[in-house]
């Protein structure tokens, strides 16, 4: 093990000695160091990804020529005045935005008691099982996730046989937005469910027993002490419910109907079929402009110390 | 401290919501066995033919091998990116330093859309070929951030009085990293590393945007499905990417308590 453990005692006096001048003037010289470490995935990020994002920005200002179908580098504001007027676009992002409000809402609601659960009542076995139970899922593979509901939703699938035994009517709702609904909710509901639960941990039992000692019922408590200290986590949750919903078109492909048309199927057709990238930028930046709203109200309501 | 009621009523709902979450899953590997080619409620019966033409299918092969090149470039990319990002934000205090972590998660928590859409328009203007490297280029904006969290999270937890005390005894910086710094954070890059391949070989929103006319594994799947070819041999594939990303995400959780995107500690 001591031979072992050193290997710059079998290097040749200089080599070392090289070796150490260099450390030293890494030590004396911080900022050389900090430049090395940082510099590279700075730079890699501002050049690819900073730059791409600024690409989709400056590119939804262009236009396509209708004959050639060259990419006009002039500067106008055609595609957001098509997209102002055009009715069906407010339809398909209004849609995109709601679904992503009810499902950030569902998934708020179905993970608050269980994140309780996890951080308050269950001892360190169990939170540590669940807490691998509620991870899975979100690792496992989106797409077999979304198939399985469309074969439970399906006419014939699961849902309505089970509905069938207990002598209830079918329920039809493979393919309508009240699927994409479900399905998105029970895609993101882990994301919701962490940060949650992380927030209720946090909470010192001194605050409770505080809160118990000045009176309060548990209703009282709950209401005054836990949910106000929970609420950056939910925000910290719905982040990435809303954002994830927002720009999906896979699920609303797979288990939405005619008239589930997302954000994203508007860009992806238009990209792939009339090949109007400006255009598609131009309602890209929709998304991003909700998004960005977004992240300003999360940061006042601390949702970032809990991210 | 909550009433009887409130507990039976939590412990319930916990049982429902974990219903919830794996019914499906359990329900995709049951299908991988459906006797029938109808993908209908009960299935009639169990069977394992689907299983060998579903793997020697060529053109799911092609998309395997491509989604496994993307996933293990994107991943080394991502941990040398993100490994770099976690050091320097650790060690250093400086003017930005939060907008570092912030701008790192921004491909996930912005929508997929936007990452992909912007990444097509900056290939398209620069003129680069759709191929395995857009790919790879896409996929490593998002994995770098899981890297990143597992490390910076490891790195907080290591006590610096252990870097002091091997640099008192006469170590320099290498052997210091080498003997000290680098086994303490091992775990959290081969589990950082696992969950970005499973978060690379699983992608398909940026994926459609950067991959051109080829096919990665779910891009494939996803074909399939919308057009209701193959079910059968679809459902087998599924099975067996589900098996085979859920055994790397299980190995991550068991070297470090993290959750990869999110940070719960």
């Amino acid at each position: 093990m001591a031979a072992g453990l050193d290997p710059a005692q079998g290097l040749s006096g200089p080599r070392r000695g090289a070796r150490r001048r260099f450390g030293g003037a890494l030590w004396r010289r911080p900022w050389l160091k900090g430049l090395s470490l940082l510099g590279p995935p700075s730079v890699a990020f501002i050049a690819v990804y900073i730059a791409a994002l600024a690409a989709l920005f400056v590119s939804s200002f262009w236009s396509v020529n209708a004959f050639t179908g060259v990419t006009v580098h002039t500067w106008s504001l055609n595609n957001f005045r098509e997209l102002w007027h055009g009715a069906t676009y407010h339809t398909v992002a209004l849609r995109t935005i709601s679904i992503a409000a009810a499902v950030t809402v569902t998934d708020a609601i179905i993970a608050f008691p269980f994140a309780y659960f996890m951080a308050r009542l269950a001892g360190p076995r169990t939170r540590a099982l669940l807490f691998v139970l509620v991870l899975l899922p979100l690792w496992a593979s989106y797409l077999a996730r979304v198939y399985a509901w469309r074969l439970i939703l399906d006419h014939d699938g699961i849902l309505n046989w089970s509905l069938q035994k207990v002598g209830l009517p079918a329920a039809n709702i493979a393919y309508t937005n009240t699927a994409v609904w479900i399905v998105f909710s029970y895609i993101w509901l882990p994301f919701m469910i962490l940060p949650v639960y992380a927030a209720l941990e946090r909470i010192p039992h001194s605050y409770i027993e505080a809160s118990r000692d000045l009176g309060a019922k548990g209703g009282r408590t709950l209401r005054s002490v836990i949910i106000p200290l929970a609420l950056p986590g939910v925000v910290a949750g719905s982040i990435f419910t809303f954002s994830l919903t927002l720009g999906d078109y896979i699920t609303p492909i797979l288990v939405g109907g005619s008239s589930s048309q997302f954000i994203g199927n508007v860009v992806y057709d238009t990209v792939n079929q009339s090949s109007n990238l400006p255009f598609a930028a131009a309602y890209a930046t929709v998304p991003l402009a909700v998004m960005g709203a977004y992240l300003l109200i999360a940061r006042r309501l601390g949702a970032f110390e809990a991210l | 401290m909550e009433g009887k009621g409130t507990r039976i009523g939590l412990g319930v709902w916990v049982v429902l919501v974990l219903a919830f979450l794996y019914v499906p899953i359990v329900l995709i590997c049951l299908y991988a066995f459906n006797k029938s080619n109808v993908q209908s409620w009960p299935i009639p019966g169990v069977t394992t033919k689907w299983f060998s033409p579903a793997i020697h299918n060529p053109d799911m092969q092609v998309a395997l091998w491509l989604s496994l090149k993307a996933a293990a470039l994107a991943t080394v990319s991502a941990l040398v990116l993100g490994t770099a990002a976690s050091f320097g934000v650790h060690r250093f205090r400086f003017f930005g330093r939060e907008l570092i972590s912030f701008i790192l998660v921004l491909p996930i928590a912005l929508p997929g859309i936007i990452t992909g859409m912007a990444l097509n328009s900056y290939f398209v203007f620069w003129k680069v070929n759709f191929g395995l490297w857009t790919i790879v280029i896409g996929h490593a904006t998002f994995c770098v951030v899981v890297v990143y969290n597992n490390v910076l999270a490891r790195l907080r937890r290591i006590p610096g009085s252990l870097t002091e005390a091997s640099m008192d005894l006469g170590a320099d910086g290498w052997q210091t990293f080498r003997h000290i710094t680098f086994p303490s954070i091992s775990t959290a890059l081969i589990s950082g590393g696992l969950l970005a391949f499973a978060l690379s070989f699983d992608e398909v929103i940026v994926t459609t945007f950067t991959a051109g006319a080829q096919n990665t594994l779910p891009i494939w799947i996803f074909g399939q499905i919308r057009l209701g070819q193959q079910l059968p041999q679809v459902n087998v594939v599924v099975f067996l990417v589900l098996a085979v990303t859920i055994i790397p995400v299980a190995l991550a959780q068991r070297l470090t308590r993290e959750s990869g995107i999110l940070r719960t500690e």
